[in-house]
């Protein structure tokens, strides 16, 4: 491609300085809570999902137990009921998803480090963005409140099917706590749509000289089309929220047909269930992507840093992650082929979802690509892009067995499928987040973490998810449903229960090792060794600037960009490192 | 270091694919589907172990011997080959579009065509949490139910809203515990009076939602005597785990001596 006429940023007056940065705040309440710098806001997302994340991790312990010894009486939390299990359930599912895969890897990184690796002095929109985290904020405090009101919190899973999330006497959480929880999501949905708004017009305007789009690095990229990804997606979400919420509470009936519950004839007619489901995962399935395709980009970055070689294919993967944005729009039906959908569309839905296997498999391809024929570094951040493309891998290949209507026979809504998106979507984008976290503590903290804990991090973690999650295919080939509190009520699935106690001991040791991670975070904030400025020897515009940077980012000077983002080992350069500002190596891209 | 992480990354590889070939996980399988979504499992499990244990194997192998070390060769400074990733695209898309059409075959035998002539109408009714399965009795016709006739703490007939004012009515048999006669297909027609279910019978290989506000209809044959348990899978409540069915699969006379009964006592 021939390098395009790097554009001059907008927004520099003709003194070159940025006129939309605006001064440094003095006030306590302007510099940390209704902050305008992009990296304050990103730090605030980032904690808002770190606190998320135990909130949802701990519901799931909850939930292990209590399958596996039903009678259990916990300290404080007292004896789970079956039914309340069903709300760890739909909470943690909730939590998990939005509160902390879409947070922190696009909120949190994102916010932080887009705008520096693109050399602008913050995000397009600064009040914007504050409005986006404060909102979000409130859709969390919402959806926590929904346990503590009376009823309890909703059961009807995270993807909210109605007519049981539609009809307040269909179980117990779903009164007021259904209500708090469509609520919660629709705020989510909004805050969502401005930090989109925000990512794509900083993408498109806000780069610095010479940074044109094919010399981003693959982490922008890759939050460019999230960000796309979330406009399309959450806006379809909001629209849906707000029609349950009409539903439930205004009579409408765009989601209930005439039905008997407890005998009793609900006051609707002529509504559509499965309306409710297209919705949803017309926005649930590109939400997959939303969670892991930063944690791509991720891996694809330190990938090429630590194996100090170009990322494979470049291009490719700038397109493989078009591709599977594109197509991520058109397969959402494949979560219905159980639902009473056409069958007919079934065949349809499933192509299109055997052919986003194909840009997924060029990702793994081109990383593994990139480590071979390098000279792999083993730091931390490393380890667990290593554990991202293990995971991506793993997750991956249970895809092409759900992808097929036929299959989906025996193994819709079984622990396969739990297995197969806690793979993809959790765990690998969890790994993707403690990459970024491992490898960009330094610049935003201004000190290293400690390398031996984070060691042991990683391999406890790695092993002990693998302990977690893979069984769960086991456990779906054997028809185990999921969503079930218990294993008691059907003979053909008491024999899973030492294989269910098995990944519950599991979950216990892993759960209990991200302690490790916490304490090494928070220790190391204040008592770790003190970074340089590109401690990893890395080439992106965020390693050019003072470690933490400065307040409007580059410290009065805007980078010139001259090289692509991953040069890595040229042949004469002085150092086996090119930055991209680096005006004195010519190289190829 | 690469060591350590080419012998975890290959202890998983071997651990998570030996556990899934070293057992039959699957319930026994007793339906003409079985056979066919067996193998068509088997075909694809084969197929993405292969992928599955040379990307782990590679990705293992790779950050050992690529390891930085003094005496490390000279990295490559490349950036890709795009022979190599056509071929790679060329090669994955041919093995999933194939895996796929391979298995739509089945899904279009199972799902497109009607039931077949001569098979045995049963209505599944599904609430929250029990499954009622109703046989239209002798005039070979279901009678007429009504949403205003349902009453669940009734069970049978009065859970289904059974009309009894309608003649078609008179002869029809609601059972709590669906019996079938063996190599006799079934046309289902699943119902849901609450909230959404899933109809699913693992040793029939089956599984259907059932759908407030639709009439679903489906078939499936059974090919061995015996009783499958029949579960709920779609999350339908706090009694959804324990939402479970019993069919029992018997000889043809015995399910019209078990049928004649079911008509005697409601005489």
């Amino acid at each position: 491609m021939v390098a395009q006429d790097a554009h001059d940023p907008h927004g520099n007056d003709p003194h070159g300085h940025p006129i939309h940065a605006h001064a440094a705040p003095t006030s306590f309440i302007r510099k940390y809570i209704f902050s305008l710098d992009h990296k304050v806001i990103g730090l605030q997302y980032y904690f808002l999902a770190l606190t998320a994340v135990f909130v949802g991790m701990f519901l799931s312990l909850l939930m292990r137990i209590h399958m596996v010894w039903p009678g259990a009486v916990l300290p404080i939390v007292g004896e789970i009921k079956p039914e309340t299990y069903l709300s760890l359930l739909t909470m943690h599912g909730t939590i998990m998803v939005f509160f902390v895969l879409t947070t922190a890897p696009q909120g949190g990184f994102g916010n932080y480090f887009l705008p520096l690796q693109i050399g602008a002095p913050d995000m397009a929109f600064p009040v914007l963005n504050m409005l986006s985290f404060w909102t979000t904020f409130v859709a969390f405090v919402v959806i926590l409140a929904a346990f503590f009101v009376t009823g309890g919190a909703p059961l009807h899973g995270w993807t909210g099917y109605a007519p049981l999330s539609a009809l307040p006497s269909a179980g117990p959480g779903e009164q007021l706590g259904a209500d708090l929880w469509i609520t919660s999501i629709a705020i989510f949905c909004v805050a969502s749509l401005m930090g989109a708004l925000n990512f794509i017009t900083t993408v498109l305007d806000l780069r610095a000289k010479g940074m044109t789009m094919m010399r981003m690095p693959l982490t922008v990229w890759s939050w460019f089309i999230t960000a796309i990804l979330g406009l399309l997606a959450f806006g379809v979400l909001l629209s849906a929220g707000i029609l349950l919420l009409l539903d439930r509470n205004l009579g409408t009936s765009f989601y209930v047909p005439l039905v008997v519950v407890n005998g009793q004839i609900m006051g609707h007619k002529g509504g559509s269930p499965l309306l409710w489901q297209h919705l949803f995962w017309f926005f649930g399935h590109p939400e997959v992507y939303i969670a892991i395709l930063p944690g791509m980009g991720v891996a694809s970055q330190l990938i090429s840093t630590f194996s100090r070689k170009p990322i494979f294919g470049y291009k490719a993967m700038v397109y493989a992650l078009m591709g599977i944005g594109f197509l991520g729009f058109m397969v959402w039906g494949h979560h219905m082929f159980m639902s009473g959908m056409s069958p007919y569309s079934a065949f349809a839905f499933s192509i299109m979802t055997m052919a986003i296997g194909v840009p997924s498999a060029i990702k793994t391809f081109n990383w593994l690509g990139t480590i071979r024929g390098g000279r792999v570094r083993f730091q931390t951040p490393m380890l667990y892009a290593i554990g991202f493309v293990s995971l991506f891998v793993s997750g991956g290949l249970s895809g092409p067995f759900l992808a097929q209507p036929v299959l989906d026979i025996p193994l819709h809504d079984t622990a396969f499928v739990v297995g197969h998106f806690h793979l993809i979507m959790g765990v690998a984008a969890i790994f993707g987040m403690f990459a970024g976290t491992y490898y960009w503590f330094p610049k935003m903290f201004g000190r290293m973490m400690n390398e031996t804990w984070g060691r042991v991090h990683f391999f406890i973690t790695l092993a002990g998810t693998y302990a977690i999650f893979m069984p769960m295919h086991y456990l779906g080939m054997a028809a185990q449903p999921r969503r079930y509190s218990q294993f008691t009520e059907l003979v053909y699935l008491q024999h899973l229960l030492p294989l269910n106690r098995l990944m519950t001991y599991a979950a216990i040791v892993t759960i209990a090792a991200q302690f490790i991670f916490v304490i090494n975070l928070f220790w190391s904030m204040f008592k770790g060794p003190k970074a340089s400025d590109n401690p990893w020897e890395a080439t992106t515009l965020e390693w050019t600037t003072a470690t933490p940077p400065p307040h409007d980012n580059f410290g009065g000077k805007t980078p010139v960009v001259y090289h692509g983002p991953y040069e890595y080992s040229v042949p004469g350069a002085p150092k086996d490192y090119v930055m991209q500002t680096d005006p004195s190596t010519v190289t190829t891209h | 270091m690469g060591l350590a992480l080419l012998a975890i990354i290959w202890l998983i590889t071997f651990f998570s694919t030996y556990f899934f070939v070293a057992k039959t996980w699957w319930p026994h399988g007793a339906s003409t589907a079985a056979a066919f979504i067996d193998s068509q499992f088997t075909l694809t499990a084969v197929l993405m172990g292969i992928v599955f244990v040379a990307a782990q194997g590679a990705l293992g192998l790779f950050v050992w011997q690529y390891r930085d070390r003094s005496d490390a060769k000279k990295v490559e400074y490349s950036h890709g080959n795009t022979k190599l990733e056509v071929l790679w695209t060329v090669l994955t898309a041919i093995l999933f579009v194939g895996l796929n059409l391979m298995g739509s075959n089945v899904w279009a035998h199972e799902r497109f065509a009607p039931a077949e002539a001569g098979s045995i109408p049963v209505e599944v009714t599904s609430m929250q949490f029990a499954w009622y399965f109703r046989y239209t009795g002798p005039d070979g016709k279901f009678g007429a139910t009504s949403p205003k006739l349902m009453d669940p703490a009734a069970g049978s007939e009065a859970a289904v809203g059974l009309d009894t004012s309608d003649p078609a009515a008179k002869d029809d048999v609601v059972t709590g515990t669906m019996y079938l006669p063996v190599n006799r297909q079934v046309d289902l027609r699943l119902r849901a009076v609450d909230v959404i279910h899933s109809f699913f019978v693992p040793g029939m290989r089956f599984k259907q939602d059932a759908v407030p506000g639709l009439e679903i209809h489906m078939h499936f044959t059974p090919t061995e005597i015996g009783d499958y348990e029949i579960a709920c899978a779609e999350l339908c409540g706090l009694g959804h785990y324990k939402m479970h069915g019993m069919l029992k699969v018997v000889s043809p006379e015995d399910f019209d001596k078990w049928l004649a009964a079911r008509e005697a006592e409601k005489q």
